[in-house]
């Protein structure tokens, strides 16, 4: 049970981002600041966690295949006004809460079934 | 010099134009000036301030009279900030104080009771180096060590670190931010940690040191 006081400073649920689950392929529009000037940049993958879903600090991470095969893994904190919104373009059918074997895995062996499907 | 008494709440993150700023939850006040000392009457001026109102039969005869005596609720906590002499006029006994003596931005010492941590060893007292836990050594592995030299002076020197009791000491943190402020709810949110458990007595008081 948390204080009243404290439950008052829980970050509200972003607006631009929707309910994630892990295994779900997003976009990540994430605002970057450069010195003065702001851009928007994307960022595509799978989202393979999600840490501390309640708390203040909550973050999740996505995964995605750069050139040449590299794999290259971001975490975003979930309730960052850095973060412009969220799309999911698909969901997963996944069995774990923590993917990690996504990183031994690629090509078709990293595929994920959809959730619908299952 | 400000000053407010209070209770920790805990601590959490927010962000502050996208940089997540970790601060500590405080309950401060209501609280009230309970007396007021001048140089005349007490040798130096200070305020006595009150805070947390309890049930009358939790108090001495004495502690309740000397809050009954300026129409005070009985209050559990009692503790003087000095004040200048010329600043003594802004107090009158019987107001009181809420959170807004302090505004976002404005620099605080945060004084509290540590966490005790009952008997520890010099490795977790004073950051002591641990010894070898291979190549050969056997229980010596978190022992304190020398203590000094040798026939001379033939003892150890008075001070010398060691094993004891650690925390539960009276500890201020200096040049806290106040991060936010709402009277209504008597909340300050300060940057940082502060010394104590959750529900600690904190005092808040004006930075001694500015700038």
């Amino acid at each position: 049970m948390q204080h009243p006081l404290l439950e008052s400073l829980q970050p509200q649920p972003h607006p631009g981002i929707p309910e994630l689950h892990v295994g779900d392929t997003v976009r990540v529009h994430a605002r970057i600041v450069e010195g003065n000037r702001e851009r928007i940049q994307v960022f595509q993958g799978v989202v393979i966690r999600i840490n501390g879903k309640h708390s203040a600090g909550a973050s999740f991470t996505v995964r995605r295949i750069a050139s040449h095969g590299i794999g290259v893994e971001r975490t975003f904190l979930l309730h960052s006004p850095r973060i412009e919104k969220v799309e999911v373009l698909r969901s997963g059918k996944v069995r774990r809460a923590r993917l990690y074997y996504m990183r031994d895995l690629q090509g078709k062996a990293s595929r994920l079934r959809d959730r619908s499907e299952a | 010099m400000k000053g407010l008494l209070g209770r920790k709440i805990g601590m959490t993150q927010i962000f502050d134009e996208g940089v997540v700023v970790p601060v500590t939850v405080l309950q401060v006040g209501p609280c009230y000036v309970t007396q007021k000392k001048s140089a005349a009457t007490d040798g130096y001026s200070a305020i006595q301030v009150g805070f947390e109102e309890v049930k009358p039969k939790r108090l001495s005869k004495g502690e309740l009279q000397h809050l009954r005596r300026n129409q005070l609720p009985p209050l559990r906590h009692l503790r003087e900030f000095r004040v200048k002499p010329e600043e003594l006029d802004q107090y009158q006994v019987g107001q009181k104080l809420t959170a807004d003596v302090f505004a976002p931005g404005d620099r605080v010492d945060v004084t509290g009771t540590s966490k005790g941590r009952g008997f520890q060893g010099g490795v977790k007292r004073h950051g002591f180096n641990r010894q070898p836990k291979t190549h050969g050594a056997s229980d010596r592995e978190r022992a304190p060590g020398a203590a000094g030299s040798g026939t001379t002076p033939g003892r150890t020197y008075k001070g010398h670190r060691g094993p004891g009791h650690m925390g539960n000491e009276r500890v201020t943190v200096h040049n806290l931010t106040v991060v936010r402020v709402d009277a209504e709810r008597d909340m300050i949110v300060v940057r940082g940690a502060v010394p104590g458990p959750r529900g600690g007595l904190i005092i808040l008081r004006e930075a001694r040191k500015q700038g």
